[in-house]
């Protein structure tokens, strides 16, 4: 394989989750409505998620489940053979908690609406300047 | 317009882009997330806890302490919302709605006037005109129970397949979610309220420390349920798979309940009468 193929094949999936991340910050900071804010925040979070879990790949490995014995025997476990199952556990969790800050940022929105009758950032910071 | 937002995305992205060269490659088993701890916890897995999961086995025991308090913030996160959102205080709608189900004609009832008796002809439905909807009420009323069970199955088969607390609490807690969107939100809360929610969510994250507080009870550390081999009557470990089980189903509890909770009060505003 030429030189520049094999870069791009072996970076190519880092460059995604750049894209996917640029697309998530970019509605944080330049969209005005608030809703479509956290959506940008979820797409970051899910660009991240996605990262941690290509660094977990391995070539050739399978999924980090060993064969089904009856007890605790002594079996040979090659660490090469079985996909990095530590990213899995941290983003399993990462992925409920972003459930739960996600309901708690819509809760924050939906006092904001019933305070300012709108959820345009510019017009609550005008209604926030008259006060 | 919002030249200077693309500008500084363009920016951290081109930088981001030219860090990746510095990476390790894709699925390059030399890397070094791949050969700090992870070979330990690959190879010793089976003998430390008698878990083939190595996921599960790594979230409930090695790394019981972050499962602990990424269970903490989901509690958290109800309780946030909760104070947030919760309004006890419901002024009465001028009318109410009830549907006759044998004819399917709707009553529009003043306040003040009187209301039918709830019974299998009446239903009270939402001021927002809802069509009654029998295909997806019936469907719905199918699959909810093989959804609970295929649950609890996640639940309870998170030792040998994927699976385990936090994906079996979110089934489970969609199962009811999916009730109250093809009913009414009424209906689902008085099956089960938010109080029994909020119960629920607590006794899982109780059942999470309770573990952790038995084992240093028993003379080990926070967690190490080796110490609950005389408990379950066998040998260490043994205790520590059981022990990996309780806990799964504490964690299943409190995202179940915390599902529920969330999605209570966010899709009513808290007043928990008529939602989605």
């Amino acid at each position: 394989m030429p030189e520049p193929m094999m870069i791009i094949t072996a970076k190519l999936n880092y460059w995604i989750y750049i894209v996917l991340m640029m697309v998530g910050l970019y509605a944080m900071i330049a969209k005005n409505n608030l809703v479509k804010k956290i959506i940008g925040m979820n797409i970051l979070q899910t660009a991240i998620i996605l990262f941690f879990i290509s660094t977990g790949a391995k070539h050739g490995a399978t999924i980090p489940i060993l064969e089904h014995t009856h007890g605790p025997g002594p079996q040979v476990v090659q660490a090469v053979r079985y996909a990095n199952p530590l990213p899995h556990v941290l983003m399993l969790t990462a992925i409920v908690v972003a459930v739960a800050t996600f309901g708690v940022a819509l809760a924050l929105i939906i006092r904001l609406h019933r305070e300012y009758h709108t959820l345009e950032e510019d017009e609550i910071l005008n209604q926030l300047e008259e006060e | 317009m919002k030249t200077v937002e693309k500008i500084i995305v363009l920016l951290f992205g081109c930088f981001l882009i030219y860090c990746t060269f510095d990476f390790p490659d894709w699925s390059d088993p030399g890397t070094p997330a791949s050969t700090h701890v992870s070979p330990y916890y690959i190879e010793k897995t089976l003998t430390d806890t008698a878990v083939p999961n190595m996921v599960t086995a790594i979230l409930a025991d090695y790394r019981g302490f972050d499962t602990l308090f990424e269970t903490i913030v989901i509690f958290t996160a109800v309780i946030a919302c909760f104070l947030l959102l919760r309004q006890y205080k419901i002024d009465e709608p001028v009318a109410r709605m009830y549907r006759h189900i044998p004819t399917g004609t709707t009553f529009r009832i003043k306040s003040g006037g009187k209301y039918p008796r709830e019974s299998a002809d009446f239903e009270r439905i939402d001021l927002q005109y809802v069509p009654y909807g029998v295909v997806v009420k019936t469907t719905c009323r199918k699959i909810i129970p093989f959804v609970q069970l295929f649950a609890l199955y996640v639940i309870a088969h998170g030792h040998h397949s994927p699976g385990g607390g936090f994906q079996g609490g979110v089934i489970l807690g969609a199962s009811v979610i999916v009730f109250a969107i093809s009913h009414n939100l009424r209906s689902a809360t008085h099956r089960l309220g938010d109080k029994i929610a909020a119960v629920l969510c607590t006794l899982g994250v109780f059942i999470y420390t309770a573990t952790g507080v038995l084992c240093m009870l028993l003379g080990d550390n926070f967690l190490d349920y080796s110490a609950l081999a005389p408990i379950f009557g066998t040998d260490p470990v043994m205790a520590r798979s059981h022990g990996i089980l309780v806990v799964e189903i504490g964690v299943g509890l409190a995202v179940m309940a915390a599902m529920i909770s969330l999605y209570y009060n966010v899709s009513s505003a808290g007043k928990l009468d008529e939602g989605l």
